[in-house]
């Protein structure tokens, strides 16, 4: 099976996140955002990092209308995997595959520096291997990070530790669709896959993405 | 055609940091009793057919808004 990474106009990050493919011995396809379908034999599916349509309106608002993203819908009904990076959970907020909503930051400024990250919820393929208090240390580099959305209700995967605070809801750096297969978060693990880069954190996820 | 403009807010509860921003900056400014600053927007459409404001409506619903942090309104502009 293949990892399917989705780029509209204006996605930037979906070359490292084909490269994190690679990195943990799996199979990239890249995917126009105005394809209809899926590949066949897609395992799982990456919504990469980036500024689709230049963040206009609100980020990832037009890229979730975009065609594929009914074909990412079907993906997730058949059991796919997931995993929406940065700009990827914004489109899958606003597509509401995921809970909440990304607002800007409190600091009202762009953001980028490495973050870490605890695992506060391992009920999920993309977690399960890392468990409840895992840490990772992935950077973080956005404007609009600030997750909104019901904690009480929704799942929170993961969570920012110490002062990494983008004046997300409960620290909330990561959350899951109610079936744990759609993951979203804003930390951008596929630049945390190679150790020139200073962390290989990132790789477990695309481990799973692989695998699936 | 009619002139239609949708302002759009963000919704009581929701970090607004521009709102805070503005709010502060005020303060700065010697403005005093200002407070609960919301930054929004406004979105301004030439719409036709019948009935463009229930169009104006459901363009909100499926893209102008998100309404899980954002209130609007319509209304036409005479």
């Amino acid at each position: 099976m293949s990892v399917a990474v989705l780029r509209f106009p204006g996605s930037l990050d979906h070359e490292s996140a084909q490269r994190a493919v690679e990195s943990v011995g799996g199979i990239a396809t890249s995917v126009w955002h105005a394809d209809a379908e899926l590949p066949a034999g897609v395992g799982a599916v990456v919504v990469p990092g980036g500024f689709s349509y230049g963040d206009h309106l609100r980020p990832g608002a037009v890229a979730s209308r975009a065609p594929i993203m009914g074909a990412v819908r079907r993906h997730v009904d058949r059991g796919g995997l997931v995993l929406g990076i940065c700009n990827g959970f914004q489109v899958l907020c606003e597509a509401g595959l995921l809970p909440g909503a990304l607002r800007p930051n409190a600091t009202l400024t762009f953001v980028c520096r490495q973050a870490s990250v605890e695992v506060a919820d391992d009920g999920s393929p993309w977690t399960a291997p890392l468990g409840v208090g895992a840490r990772l240390s992935i950077p973080i580099k956005n404007n609009q990070g600030a997750w909104f959305g019901h904690p009480e209700i929704d799942r929170v995967a993961l969570r920012y530790v110490g002062d990494d605070r983008l004046g997300s809801v409960t620290a909330a750096a990561g959350v899951l669709d109610e079936s744990g297969r759609v993951l979203g978060l804003m930390p951008h693990p596929e630049e945390a896959c190679d150790p020139l880069l200073g962390s290989t954190d990132g790789q477990s996820l695309f481990g799973v993405a692989a695998a699936a | 055609m009619t002139r239609v403009v949708v302002t759009v807010m963000p919704k009581a509860g929701v970090l607004d940091p521009q709102g805070q921003t503005v709010e502060g900056a005020l303060g700065r400014l010697g403005f005093g009793g200002v407070s609960d600053v919301r930054v929004g927007k406004r979105i301004e459409l030439e719409v036709g057919g019948d009935d463009p404001l229930a169009a104006v409506h459901e363009m909100c619903e499926r893209l102008l808004v998100n309404a899980l942090i954002e209130d609007y309104d319509v209304r036409a502009e005479s």
